[in-house]
């Protein structure tokens, strides 16, 4: 290929990616549709989409008037996670709370169980638990257990040796959920941002009539979908950057692994995106198709990617699917990048899948693309 | 002028013109759409018994209108009645005493013909078991009895319209309202349409065809002809062609050099207005000159000068002050034009195949340097089909096609480079302003800086863009929009240019703008491409395919196909006679193999 010949193709790249670039940033649709969700999910999910189990009312009926029943309902109502503790003087009273929704726990405390406790060094107090709610109920048995344990240890003065385990958790020692919410939350969002740029991108221009415009141009298939490619990893990128920073500087959580090599991952993993998005694209004969099937892609891959519930629990089918979603393997990345300080030997193990992955998205792209034209 | 006084002027109207006969009054209709005044200050009457046609080009408020004397809108200001009801107060009554066919297929195309009637006979509350006789009646009437277990869907452009028409027809209403009946339907499908219609004037309906052809004009007894949302004439379309009587010309057979000689003839004082028609030019003079200089034109010329009849397009421009001028500024700057060969387009045994239909079949022809040829043919014909092959959109089955020599499978970047595309739609970036199109239109035809900058200025000086730079295309005029997307399209001088219907919906005046570019590119020696449904469109051509039913059914000069249709019935053909010929001709060409 001749200097000249070069030249004239990045003329006519550069006319394209401005044009697209301009399409992107002025369509209101696409600016709707691909910059408010992330940035409103962010801040949302961070804050509401959470697992801990926190400002829960609690119902206590305590029949006992020993020392070890007022420690239980002192140390209920010293506890974080219970806003308030309503005390009870009947069991129909106890069950009916709990049969209104207003607690999501009752507690009844039997009149001997001081008693119980200093003969046999534990006692029993019975809890009900909301079962329409069902996650945040065990949650809730989990963290009264806890208390139960705390209480028996200075109940029983002697230290048993079996009961003494003690968790640790690990790379989030405090189990703050936003520090595993925000970096996950990233990439899925950056994934949505460059699935729809792109899926938009070849439906926007065939529903308005410009994609006959360009095919009749000298350009070809190629110089086509990269002007296509480039601004929509240009402006996913850029998103991510700044979700990363917002979880930096804003949520404060420490980010303890290499930059470098999360920078290649979120670039491999959103070249993927785009192929995905790509092919969405030319598959769509209008925008609100695009639309439409940019969601019917990326929900059930972000639910398949780990970022709900973990792999390894799902059948083993779609433990193989997880593979080739690129998802599943940037959260890797990112999540060992934010929390573990994750070796750049681990990282290198999810990066060459996500490589392969954008490889077939991209080929498949061009396949797509090109069938368009028979 | 009001219909009153038509009625004094021509006793042969005077029974429908009674006002006690107006089945649709009229009164100061106003109707807004944030900036645009869809309609202003608008009065007229149309009557039982006759065909009115509503008359103008895209965007003159013809739609408004009928949607606001069916009830779907409400004016701004005035009212309007049909059948003595008002259309805003007595909206419901107006429902069981209209039939309306808007301009998209309002059917469903997932039901059967058949259920479709059902279905429309029942949300007018008739019971759909005991109206066998008027369906078989309707099916009759619009020819579709052989057809009534087939999917809306799959009908053609002509047999869905008559399928609207029989729905419309279901309820036997006192008014019909039909928005642009004529689009997407065949010659001979259209002739049917026509001859049904005249049938339900004649039993004493009030029809109104609504068409942005002019000469779908003169077929009818009344015309309200609408320019920009103002009536510019109420009347039969006879009254208007009269005023320009003895002021139409035809200068005959002037063959090779007709495009200068329109040039030359435009730019004579006397001139308000001038086509080109075959191989003769047609002119139109200003009020009351003689013909004294377009005579010294013919003689120089040596061809005969004849006066024609006064066509309703005519008279149209006329009431608009006349034509624009005969001199492309465009053609002017550019150089002539040299290729290699004389052939710039040809096609060999061209077929395309879509699953087992086959919508190309076929087709070779060769378009030499230079000429305007024209792919004339009905919707799915398939001259888009073969169009889009020539140029490059869709991949042949098999045969080949070249453009300036080059195969477009096997060299499509270069071959690409050789030319110009301008779609039916105006398809530039709604989302980039004027500037930024014509800088993206010469950046993806690989221009370097210094030529991209040169053209740019040149193509906003020549088509006067200055004024409109930061604007949104969308925005601009509708000519304004028709010289940017030509603007785009000749940005890197290509030696052919494909249109595709460039001028379907334009009123005749930007049309007329359109064209002398055109002629002026020719005569540079650029080669047009140009498909069209406008039969009158194709006699600006040097030769036109015509496509019929996939294949190639006649290739030749538009004065030559007309001669051909010239029988004892009808000396003078139109070019639409001349395309119904040639249809049948076919048809019965078929019928014979078969």
């Amino acid at each position: 290929m001749s200097y000249q010949h070069f030249r004239v193709i990045l003329i006519r790249l550069y006319a394209q990616f401005v044009k697209e670039l301009l399409c992107i940033l002025r369509d209101p649709r696409n600016r709707v549709v691909v910059f408010v969700p992330p940035l409103l999910q962010l801040l949302i999910f961070s804050y509401a989409a959470t697992l801990e189990v926190s400002n829960v009312d609690i119902a206590v009926y305590n029949q006992d008037t020993g020392r070890e029943a007022q420690e239980v309902v002192w140390r209920l109502e010293a506890a974080r996670f219970i806003t308030q503790v309503h005390h009870v003087h009947s069991n129909t009273v106890l069950r009916e709370q709990l049969a209104q929704g207003k607690v999501i726990a009752a507690i009844a405390i039997p009149s001997d169980f001081s008693r119980t406790v200093a003969i046999e060094g534990s006692g029993r107090a019975q809890v009900l638990v909301d079962g329409r709610r069902s996650n945040s109920g065990q949650i809730v048995v989990g963290y009264l257990s806890v208390i139960a344990k705390n209480i028996h240890f200075t109940a029983d003065p002697t230290p048993l040796p079996e009961t003494s385990v003690v968790v640790r958790h690990w790379f989030n020692p405090n189990l703050v959920y936003l520090w595993f919410m925000v970096p996950c939350l990233t990439g899925t969002l950056a994934f949505f941002s460059a699935l729809m740029i792109t899926a938009l991108s070849i439906a926007r221009e065939r529903e308005l009539g410009t994609f006959d415009q360009l095919l009749v141009s000298p350009a070809s298939t190629l110089e086509i979908i990269l002007s296509k490619s480039l601004p929509a990893l240009v402006i996913s990128t850029l998103l991510a950057l700044l979700m990363i920073s917002m979880a930096i500087w804003f949520f404060r959580i420490p980010f303890t692994g290499s930059f470098g090599l999360l920078l290649i991952g979120l670039i491999l993993f959103i070249l993927s995106a785009v192929g995905i998005g790509l092919v969405v694209s030319a598959i769509s004969m209008t925008q609100q198709q695009a639309i439409l099937g940019g969601f019917v892609i990326g929900v059930p891959t972000v639910l398949i990617s780990g970022f709900a519930t973990p792999v390894e629990n799902m059948p083993a089918v779609l433990q193989w699917l997880a593979q080739a979603i690129p998802l599943t393997h940037f959260l890797v990345i990112i999540e060992g990048s934010f929390l573990k300080a994750m070796p750049p030997g681990d990282i290198l193990a999810s990066l060459w899948p996500l490589a392969v992955i954008a490889a077939v998205t991209l080929t498949m792209a061009t396949v797509f693309v090109r069938g368009r034209l028979q | 002028m009001t219909s009153d006084m038509d009625a004094a002027a021509d006793p042969s109207i005077s029974t429908i013109a009674t006002p006690d006969n107006a089945a649709v009054v009229i009164d100061q209709l106003n109707k807004s759409f944030g900036n645009v005044h869809a309609l202003h200050n608008l009065s007229a009457r149309i009557f039982y018994g006759c065909l009115t046609g509503l008359v103008g080009p895209d965007g003159a408020g013809k739609t408004t209108l009928l949607r606001i004397l069916i009830g779907l809108l409400k004016p701004d200001s005035g009212h309007a009645t049909l059948a003595g009801f008002d259309t805003v107060t007595d909206n419901d009554a107006i429902h069981v005493v209209s039939g309306y066919m808007p301009q998209r297929f309002g059917l469903y195309e997932d039901l059967s013909v058949m259920e479709n009637m059902r279905l429309y006979a029942q949300l007018r509350d008739m019971d759909a078991d005991h109206n066998t006789d008027l369906f078989a009646e309707l099916l009759d009437f619009t020819r579709l009895a052989p057809f009534t277990k087939r999917l809306a869907g799959k009908l053609s452009g002509g047999m869905k319209q008559k399928l609207g028409l029989a729905c419309a027809l279901m309820a036997r209403p006192k008014v019909l309202l039909l928005d642009e009946p004529g689009v997407g339907v065949d010659p001979v499908s259209r002739q049917d349409l026509w001859r049904m219609v005249q049938v339900l004037t004649d039993e004493g309906m009030a029809v109104v065809w609504s068409t942005a052809y002019l000469d779908e004009a003169e077929r009818c007894e009344s015309v309200l002809l609408l320019n920009q949302g103002k009536l510019l004439f109420d009347g039969p379309p006879q009254d208007l062609t009269a005023q320009l009587e003895g002021r139409s010309f035809r200068l005959e057979n002037v063959g090779a050099q007709r495009r200068s000689i329109l040039t030359e003839a435009l730019n004579l004082d006397s001139v308000s207005d001038g086509v080109i028609q075959g191989a003769g030019v047609r002119v139109v003079l200003r009020v009351g000159v003689s013909t004294e200089q377009i005579q010294a034109l013919a003689d120089q010329a040596q061809v005969h000068l004849v006066p024609v009849p006064a066509r309703f397009e005519d008279a149209f421009i006329d009431l608009l002050g006349g034509g624009p001028g005969g001199t492309s500024t465009l053609a002017e700057r550019l150089p002539p034009i040299e290729l290699g060969s004389d052939i710039a387009v040809s096609c060999h045994n061209l077929t395309k195949r879509f699953g087992d239909f086959t919508a190309t079949d076929n087709v070779s022809f060769e378009v030499r340097k230079g000429e305007i040829f024209g792919l004339l043919g009905p919707n799915g014909a398939g001259k888009s089909t073969t169009f889009k092959m020539l140029c490059g959109l869709l991949k042949p089955t098999s045969g080949e096609a070249h453009v300036v020599g080059l195969d477009l499978r096997r060299a499509p970047g270069i071959a690409k480079a050789q030319l110009g595309y301008m779609a039916q739609k105006f398809s530039l970036y709604g989302l980039l302003s004027v500037q930024q199109n014509l800088e993206f239109s010469a950046g993806v035809y690989g221009l370097d800086k210094v030529t991209r900058r040169e053209r740019i200025a040149e193509m906003i000086n020549i088509f006067n863009l200055r004024n409109w730079l930061s604007a949104a295309p969308g925005s601009l005029p509708l000519g304004h929009k028709q010289r940017l997307a030509l603007a785009c399209a000749l940005m890197h001088r290509p030696p052919v240019l494909f249109l595709d219907e460039p001028t379907s919906g334009v009123d005749p005046i930007t049309r007329r703008e359109f064209w002398t570019h055109i002629n002026g590119l020719a005569r540079k020696g650029v080669t047009i491409m140009v498909t069209t449904h406008f039969m009158d469109e194709a006699e600006y051509c040097d030769r036109v395919a015509v496509l019929y039913r996939s294949r190639l059914i006649a290739l030749d000069t538009p004065d030559t196909l007309k001669k051909n249709a010239a029988n004892t019935d009808c000396s003078d053909p139109t070019m639409e006679d001349a395309f119904i010929h040639l249809i049948e001709t076919s048809a019965l060409a078929d019928e014979a193999e078969a």
